[in-house]
């Protein structure tokens, strides 16, 4: 059957979250109603990663691209544009800069500099639908592997590419490939590391729940490159749709002899099977991966040896993240000239980024290696949100550094975000702008990072945690001059010694802060003020007395009892007793209290 | 592994450490490299037992970093390997900060009660802190709080640990029991039993290894020293001790003697100056077991030969307490595999309750019977309720070797020079096949000298069983008797105790005999001896003490221990008698069963 429109709407968690499943199903209602069903096909796809305006409805072959949809807006899309070909004017995105509505994604800053590889089948077709995928040339790189060329060739085109590992450390894979196909052995293992842990990034869930077969191709690739027939997917319980959806398409993939015994007519057998983890952020640490997919305690241990000699029960294992290994595909069958022409020297193709915090486009998004910062946030993040000052951007994650302003034309890649005293790691992205605290951010980052440690180091274990009771000190006002110099020798100690790369990056958010913003440091230590005014501790609340017309209702609002003041009388806050909870400020119509 | 002179020159890996010139294996670490060297690099978590394949290493406390050229961080020293032209540095400004920090960091969750700590003066953090010159911690905060847990042998502490994971190691890798773990995270990670239950209600066999290798006070004995004190106060009671065989040659060490030091003599007098009414020896009961379990083997295998299919086959030893909790834990369905013999020290409590109170004119009630024990797990046997009668124990209650070192000091008794006193009789009388016990394999060889003599009924002119002895974890050998070829078995360490029982269970086996000892070494190596801090040598130099009294003694067989023949003679009859079953025999649990239904 062949259909002269699609509707395609985005079935990923977020959209999902907004009724997207409820859109979907209005739709196909109404197209059923009015017999157009045999016409207008509706798909429900991976994520569009423009989440800020979900959930997103696009139509194709017009491009026409809706935002946040509701069930209530289905019949005006059939009726109107389906129908009568007009398109759904109060439904389409508006561009902020040129306050004029934008109907192409195309034409959309969200998504012009944008280069999607990884994510090139995200928001394009259904992910539970193995032909979609094959009819946008999916598994014609395993085809490939099997039939033209052997594992030595595959390994030196990944090698050729200079794609290297998403999942953060940024290690050349196909010279991890090179080291596992190495090693001798009865069994060795292909392992995807699904174990998205960084607070706010969803690159990984978006491409297994998107586009879950690039992932089934790539690890099939990678089992034949390096000798492998058994692949393992550790995979966070808390993804259900990203499981469901890989668990559709390996049994997909079984039923069409794309896994399992002699695929294709070749030789080559391989299997894969999903391993859950209970979501410790240690166990993307692929020794951690690996002892928790054994079942013992999901713990770090010393490399050498590498997974490629001995990891999963000591057979050779090959370790790759989710999105390194959503490139492979392309790059075998565009070639790795194709791919090593996106990107910077030592960084090849792209990255995808998870945008958030004060920006506009919240979302997710691909870019070519080398994308400025400032690109990134006011061309594709369309600025700060409510127009305020951009203060820094954290990058890679928990345990990456906040950069500033003087950091925001570098290219963005692998060494030059270490350079700056960042990571790329996973790709997490997240925007301050001038209200932000970044004692605050640091001490924020920390408690994750010690609540997340799993306690096997020292520097790790008790460096973390004394890290971050020297940043809530400081964030209480309690702060010492001294504490600056423990904190940055406490902090390069840490970095230094620390046994896996959880503790050897997680002290990034101090020392980068540090760096950037030593006068937020010194306002805390010496004059006891938050200059953003968000450390609760170092705010008072004070009203003004030729403001205050004695309303009382500030009095009455206070869940402390600190307002004072008779009636039509200048009230007074107690400092020892107000909870700086800011009901007052709220209630007060006058404008007469404020923070000092 | 440090000793490279020997090796031929393409098999060595040549680096720079310190600026010295060092070639070691392929395969050595850095630090091990290093100490060969004569650089002692500092370091706490790590532990290397040479010749018993017990390690640990998980690289975590990271105060053995150094710094090689070309690498990003430092460098934990014990688990990074040499490489070819490598250059280490192990004392520059940034590892010496590193290692301080660490060190301040560790010690910023430590208590700071040094002063009443057991292991005070013998801890290896108070050691780093000491060597480190450490005079403050910068580093205020939280502290770990756990509950302080009592078990019949073993104290927990868990705000004293370090998370070295030594005892994980021990309790899991070697051991294979299994109690102990690392359970939550971060910084409340610690090591409990599962669930944190407390350790009486775990697999826990009570073997005390944890105990021997914890560098801090987080793991020590529960010490019985001031009930002792108490009952030596008490006018109204008789007070009488044993000591087992592995205790005389160790206890030198805690007074600074050298390891391996028979102090037997000084012994027995300090323990008389203590003021024991009479001061006996474990070996006396040691020589008494061989006669049981000797007995039963010959019994065993007679019937055997006989064709009797349903005898059980081989028999295992059943001195070892901890060995016994552990086939009770994870062994429940071989129960029947065991000798029925009783240990050492409940035989002598049997004996000493029923048979030399009477002849003493001593009541029961007012006799104390104290051992002193290598071994943490005797604190738990002796307090078994099979071992009581009407809720008298037979054994009191036991003290390790140190905390008798530790009474000797507080009684102001110079230990160094005191003159050799003698046991008393007739239980203090012993062979050296008693003595042997104390190593691993000795139970069998001084059951072989006996068994050898009574099966064949002739003389045994050599009883050096030379293959049964040493540090190997399984020893396999073949003795003839007669033109019978009894084949043996020895286990030393519980998890290769679980090798052997594996194999028996799947009818692999092929041993008419087997004797287990729980911890590495056997009792040399006990839970309650002087702590070896990870230096094996100590563990052989005990062996190589017990050896050399054996072969010191006129007799060398039990069956010849001239009170042993009087006490069958006056009092038990003949062994596996109906007395002899009744008071030097027992029967055995399943405890497995018993966790389950908790």
């Amino acid at each position: 059957m062949s259909y002269k429109m699609h509707v395609l709407v985005c079935g990923g968690t977020g959209c999902r979250a907004s009724n997207s499943q409820e859109i979907i199903a209005r739709l196909r209602e109404s197209l059923e109603e009015r017999h157009l069903d045999g016409e207008v096909q509706v798909i429900a796809t991976g994520c569009f990663g423009f989440c800020e305006q979900g959930p997103i409805v696009k139509i194709m072959p017009d491009n026409t691209f809706y935002t946040r949809v509701t069930p209530g807006d289905t019949a005006e899309i059939i009726n109107e544009h389906v129908v009568k070909g007009r398109k759904v004017e109060r439904l389409l995105y508006k561009d902020p800069r040129e306050d004029k509505s934008v109907s192409d994604s195309k034409h959309m800053g969200f998504y012009q500099k944008q280069l999607r590889v990884a994510l090139r089948n995200c928001g394009f077709i259904d992910p539970e639908n193995l032909e979609e995928y094959i009819a946008r040339d999916g598994y014609a790189a395993l085809a490939k592997c099997l039939g033209e060329m052997t594992p030595r060739e595959v390994i030196d085109e990944i090698k050729r590419s200079g794609l290297r590992g998403r999942g953060g450390g940024g290690f050349p894979t196909g010279l991890k490939w090179e080291f596992a196909g190495k090693y001798r052995a009865d069994q060795k293992y292909v392992v995807c590391n699904a174990d998205e842990g960084d607070p706010g990034a969803f690159m990984d869930r978006s491409i297994m729940e998107g586009d879950p077969h690039s992932v089934i191709e790539a690890m099939a690739i990678c089992g034949y490159s390096i000798g492998a027939s058994k692949g393992l997917v550790y995979i966070r319980a808390e993804y259900p749709l990203a499981i469901q959806r890989l668990k559709i398409a390996i049994e997909q993939a079984r039923a069409c002899g794309l896994l399992g015994e002699r695929i294709l007519g070749s030789d080559f057998n391989f299997s894969i099977e999903l391993r859950y983890g209970a979501g410790a952020f240690v166990c993307g640490e692929e020794t951690a991966l690996i002892h928790s997919m054994e079942g013992a305690r999901g713990e770090p241990t010393m490399k050498p040896p590498f997974p490629a000699e001995s990891g999963y029960l000591g057979r050779p294992t090959n370790v790759n993240n989710v999105e390194t290994l959503a490139n492979i595909p392309v790059i075998i069958t565009k070639g790795a000239g194709w791919f090593n022409k996106i990107g910077t020297e030592r960084s090849k193709g792209t990255k995808v980024f998870a945008l958030a915090g004060k920006i506009n486009n919240v979302g997710l998004i691909e870019v070519p290696m080398g994308t400025t910062l400032r690109e990134v946030i006011y061309e594709i993040g369309g600025g700060i949100k409510n127009g305020k000052k951009f203060k820094a951007v954290q990058t890679g994650g928990p345990s990456g550094g906040c950069l500033t302003e003087k950091h925001l034309d570098v290219p963005i890649d692998f060494d030059n975000l270490l350079a700056s005293g960042s990571m790329m790691g996973s790709g997490g992205m997240i925007v301050m702008d001038e209200d932000d605290c970044m004692v605050a951010v640091a001490k924020f980052y920390l408690e994750f990072t010690v609540e997340e440690s799993c306690g096997k180091c020292t520097p790790c274990r008790v460096g973390n945690k004394r890290l971050h009771e020297i940043l809530d000190k400081i964030t209480r006002g309690e702060g010492e001059p001294a504490d600056v110099d423990r904190l940055r020798n406490l902090g390069k100690v840490i970095k230094d010694t620390a046994l896996c790369g959880l503790g050897q990056t997680s002290p990034n958010p101090v020392l980068s802060t540090l760096d950037n913003f030593p006068g937020e440091y010194a306002a805390h230590i010496n004059e006891r003020k938050c200059p953003a005014g968000r450390c609760k501790a170092l705010l008072s609340y004070v009203i003004d007395p030729r403001l205050c017309i004695g309303c009382t209702l500030c009095t009455r609002a206070c869940p402390a009892a600190a307002i004072v003041g008779n009636r039509k009388e200048p009230h007074a806050i107690d400092a020892a007793k107000c909870i700086k909870c800011g009901t007052c400020v709220e209630k007060c119509k006058f404008k007469a209290i404020f923070i000092r | 592994m440090n000793n490279t002179q020997s090796l031929p020159m393409e098999s060595t890996i040549k680096l720079q450490i310190d600026r010295r010139d060092v070639a070691v294996a392929p395969g050595t670490s850095i630090l091990e490299a290093a100490r060969g060297a004569g650089i002692h690099v500092p370091s706490l978590c790590y532990m290397n037992l040479r010749d018993t394949c017990i390690s640990n290493l998980p690289a975590s406390c990271r105060i053995c970093v150094v710094e090689v050229e070309g690498r990003r961080n430092l460098a934990p020293a014990c688990s990074t390997r040499c490489e070819e032209g490598m250059k280490v540095t192990t004392t520059s400004a940034r590892v010496m900060n590193a290692q301080k920090t660490v060190l301040e960091l560790i010690l910023s969750d430590h208590p700071t009660d040094c002063l009443i700590c057991p292991k005070s003066g013998n801890c290896d953090l108070q050691e780093m802190a000491a060597r480190l010159k450490i005079r403050e911690v910068p580093f205020k905060g939280e502290q770990s709080s756990h509950v302080k847990e009592s078990s019949p042998s073993i104290i927990r502490d868990m705000n004293k640990c370090i998370y070295c994971r030594r005892c994980e190691m021990m309790c899991n890798k070697v051991q294979t029991v299994g109690a102990l773990a690392a359970v939550n995270r971060g910084f409340n990670a610690t090591i409990a039993p599962a669930f944190e239950r407390p350790l009486g209600e775990s697999e826990c066999t009570y073997c005390g290894q944890c105990v021997a290798v914890c560098p801090v006070g987080a793991l020590t004995e529960n010490d019985h020293t001031n009930r002792l004190l108490a009952d030596l106060a008490d006018p109204s009671k008789t007070v009488i001790v044993q000591t087992a065989p592995a205790v005389r040659a160790a206890l030198g060490e805690e007074f600074g003697l050298p390891a391996g030091t028979s102090v037997t003599g000084r012994m027995v007098s300090a323990l008389r100056a203590l003021g024991f009414d009479k001061v006996f020896d474990t070996d006396f009961a040691a020589d008494l077991t061989i006669m049981e379990e000797g007995s039963e083997l010959l019994d065993r295998l007679a019937r055997f030969l006989d064709g009797d299919k349903t005898v059980a086959l081989p028999i295992l030893t059943s001195c070892c307490p901890a060995w016994v909790n552990f086939f009770e834990h994870h062994f429940p369905d071989m129960l029947d595999i065991p000798s029925s013999a009783r240990s050492p020290q409940q035989m002598f409590g049997a004996i000493a309750k029923n048979w030399w109170a009477r002849e003493a004119g001593v009541k029961r009630e007012d006799l104390v019977v104290v051992s002193i024990m290598p071994c943490l797990a005797k604190k738990y046997e002796c307090a078994r309720d099979e071992f009581k009668e009407n809720g008298d124990p037979d054994v009191n209650y036991s003290l390790s070797t140190r905390e008798l070192a530790g009474l000797i000091k507080r009684a102001n008794v110079e230990f160094d020079s005191l003159p050799d006193g003698d046991f008393d009789r007739p239980m203090g009388e012993s062979t050296g096949a008693g003595v042997i016990f104390g190593a691993t394999g000795g139970v069998m060889e001084a059951a072989l000298r006996t068994a050898h003599e009574l099966y064949t009924g002739k003389k045994l002119e050599n009883v050096n069983f030379e293959s049964v002895r040493g540090l190997q974890g399984i020893k396999k050998a073949t003795v003839d008797l007669d033109g019978f070829e009894l084949k043996i078995g020895i286990a030393h360490g519980l998890g290769n105790a679980r090798a052997l029982l594996e194999e028996i269970r799947e009818k692999r086996c092929e041993y008419h005999a087997i004797e287990i000892m729980a911890c590495p070494g056997g009792c040399i190596g006990g839970g309650g001896q002087p702590l070896h801090h990870g230096d094996s040598a100590r563990l052989k130099a005990r062996a190589r003490a017990l050896y050399a009294e054996d072969a010191g003694k006129p007799s060398r067989k039990s069956h010849e221990n001239p009170c042993i023949i009087k006490l069958y003679e006056e009092f038990l009859g003949k062994p596996l008698g109906e007395k002899a079953h009744h008071l030097l025999h027992t029967s055995y649990f399943n405890k497995g069963k018993a966790i389950q239904e908790r």
